[in-house]
């Protein structure tokens, strides 16, 4: 079931029930399954959950960057500006990466070629997307729209000369060189530092608003995703477990997934005894447990959770659980 | 919370210098204060914990503790004994009492070794008259006092999640009875399900075995929630010390102020008093004059560029390096 459509225009991007395998054909392991997630333009979604739950490969199949073999795409639909990227011929498909999405990952000092000078690296984008010689101007131009300071003299330095939030900086400005509409950023702050991160946070929320782009953000920490999203889903074992407006969701979370996460979280200024820690770990693809995946870990879990699997079913307006018993979890 | 007489200590440190030379290509090799005449003091059974930006100190702080590194100058008085100075063989029967943690628990264990020959490695070192058939006891103990069983003790570290391996790093850590344990972003490299089985684990075996921690970590919500008291560091000297409730609720150094405020919230009406700290840690080689912190604070005055402040003591356990306060 998709969430619904805010909005009356046709949403930006529209991933429906889209299955992933990884692995010989026939054989691959189902890491993703039956997810479900639009962004209208200009809005902020987060992808939350744990490491191994989906949420990368999830984001990497919008401009479909898996290799395929072995990835393969058993159901579902992926409408990116209207068009079905799983059914896009190769040529297509290089014309909307970068233009319509592009991608900043979390470890800048493996995604910056490390001889090249970071002002080439942009560069080498633009000549990609457009026809006129990438221009000395757009690349100073770019740098100093993600905030690096001096970036006359910046262009000439190599990655290495720079710290890791600067780097990040530089991974923003190449992503946003081809002006996408769609910005995917996967843990963009998590190998930073708490200042850099609130730096880098900061910048992502004025760009959002200058340049009236989309963000899909990849995040295990609820808390960050509560300082960007309009909208969270939380992935667990290759399904989106509780989908909401972002306040919504975090003041009223309803799957037990998801109120296990919050409350394994030390908050500042609040003084507890003992986090309360979800036991257990997230079991990996091709051996997700019968019934609802979470029923193991789950704190109130009943006799037959470990039966049907439970559906993705409306809470109130946009606000989705995969929970059957979410309405006594959340009161 | 537990009052700790500071009359009972169980390490002290006293104007602690650690200095590296950095030598590059032909120029004279220059001085990086790692860590810059840091005092405090660790009661038995009490957890610090030591905060800071990456490229301040923490480590180096941490290491040195432990002996790893070797200080330029000052003492560490561990049980009324100065370890800062002593010689390596007569250091190593001193070693067993204090243990370390790491951050990876993927680049700390052999990979080719079992868990049950990595556990028994500091046995061998410090416990020679222990038998094989009393090792394995110890260390059976051992992996259930971490939450393993006994049954891993012949499996490879690859066979293992982030969380168990991490716990595998605890137990060898501990497998000496150690009397301080020096924490170095323990749970850093965890998935935040995980991370609260690890904290816990560490609450409880500290107050199981009475330990004294050294806890480092970036993420002030952690530290807040395990420690007594709270240090933070910048440049390699120590702004702040103070109970860990006064240093997240009141504090006083614009450095620790920054720091607090800078941690995501999903609430909004905390967002809205961010101090968004601008530019990175300067570089530890060439430190700004004054006070290190100035470049970057938002209450700098021309005083705190040119004299450098000290760490005085506000109230009994409150220490701030600040002009302005």
């Amino acid at each position: 079931m998709a969430p619904p459509d805010p909005g009356a225009s046709k949403p930006l991007l529209d991933i429906k029930n889209l299955s992933i395998e990884l692995g010989p054909p026939a054989r691959g392991r189902r890491v993703v399954d039956g997810v479900s997630l639009t962004i209208n333009r200009g809005e902020t979604l987060c992808l939350v959950g744990e490491s191994g739950c989906g949420k990368t490969i999830t984001a990497l199949s919008i401009a479909r960057l898996l290799p395929s073999p072995p990835t393969a795409y058993p159901e579902g639909e992926i409408w990116l500006e209207g068009k079905e990227v799983l059914k896009m011929p190769p040529a297509e498909l290089r014309s909307i990466r970068g233009k319509v999405v592009s991608y900043v990952f979390q470890e800048p000092t493996a995604s910056l070629h490390p001889t090249q000078r970071i002002g080439n690296q942009i560069g080498e984008s633009l000549e990609i997307h457009r026809s006129s010689r990438a221009t000395h101007e757009e690349v100073i131009h770019l740098l100093d729209q993600v905030g690096i300071p001096a970036p006359e003299t910046r262009i000439r330095h190599y990655p290495h000369q720079l710290s890791g939030g600067m780097q990040q900086r530089v991974m923003i400005a190449m992503a946003l060189a081809s002006q996408p509409r769609l910005l995917v950023a996967d843990e963009p702050t998590t190998a930073l530092d708490v200042t850099i991160q609130a730096q880098i946070l900061e910048l992502l929320r004025r760009l959002r608003q200058q340049l009236g782009m989309s963000i899909l953000m990849i995040t295990h920490n609820l808390e960050v995703a509560g300082e960007l999203a309009d909208y969270i889903a939380v992935m667990y074992a290759g399904q989106v477990v509780e989908w909401g407006a972002a306040r919504e969701l975090l003041e009223h979370p309803s799957h037990p997934y998801t109120c296990g996460l919050l409350q394994s979280m030390p908050r500042l200024g609040t003084v507890k005894s003992r986090l309360t820690s979800l036991p257990g770990q997230v079991p990996s693809a091709g051996s997700f447990p019968t019934g609802c995946r979470f029923h193991p870990r789950c704190p109130v879990a009943r006799q037959e959770c470990s039966g049907s699997p439970p559906a993705l079913d409306e809470l109130h307006p946009r606000h989705l659980s995969r929970c059957p018993f979410a309405r006594e979890t959340s009161s | 919370m537990k009052i700790l007489s500071p009359a009972l200590k169980l390490l002290e440190v006293n104007h602690l210098q650690v200095h590296f030379a950095i030598a590059r290509g032909w120029s004279a090799s220059k001085l990086l204060k790692a860590v810059d005449d840091v005092c405090f003091d660790l009661a038995p059974g009490e957890t610090v914990g030591l905060v800071g930006e990456s490229g301040c100190g923490k480590t180096t702080l941490g290491r040195t503790l432990v002996r790893l590194e070797k200080p330029l100058s000052g003492n560490i008085i561990f049980d009324g004994t100065d370890i800062s100075s002593l010689a390596e063989s007569s250091l190593r029967s001193y070693r067993r009492h204090f243990q370390m943690i790491f951050q990876d628990p993927q680049g700390t264990l052999n990979p080719q070794l079992t868990i049950g020959q990595s556990l028994a490695e500091p046995l061998e070192i410090h416990e020679p008259a222990l038998n094989a058939a009393g090792r394995k006891i110890r260390l059976g103990e051992m992996l259930s006092a971490v939450g393993l069983e006994a049954g891993c003790l012949d499996r490879y570290p690859h066979e293992f999640s982030g969380g168990q391996r991490q716990r595998i790093g605890i137990a060898r850590a501990l497998a000496v009875n150690p009397r301080l344990l020096v924490c170095d972003e323990p749970v850093s490299a965890l998935d935040v399900s995980v991370q609260a089985q690890i904290v816990n684990l560490l609450q409880d075996l500290q107050q199981k075995l009475n330990l004294s921690m050294l806890f480092i970590s970036h993420d002030l919500a952690v530290v807040e929630h395990i420690s007594h008291r709270i240090m933070v560091m910048y440049l390699g000297k120590l702004v702040e010390v103070a109970e860990s409730q006064i240093v997240c609720r009141s504090p006083l150094h614009p450095y620790t102020q920054a720091l607090l405020s800078a941690v995501p919230n999903r609430a909004p009406s905390i967002r809205s008093q961010r101090i968004i700290l601008s530019g990175d840690v300067p570089s530890p080689i060439h430190p700004p004059s004054g006070c290190p912190f100035h470049p970057r604070c938002p209450r700098a005055e021309l005083r705190c560029s040119q004299e450098t402040p000290e760490l005085r003591k506000l109230n009994p356990g409150h220490q701030v390096r600040c002009h302005l306060i």
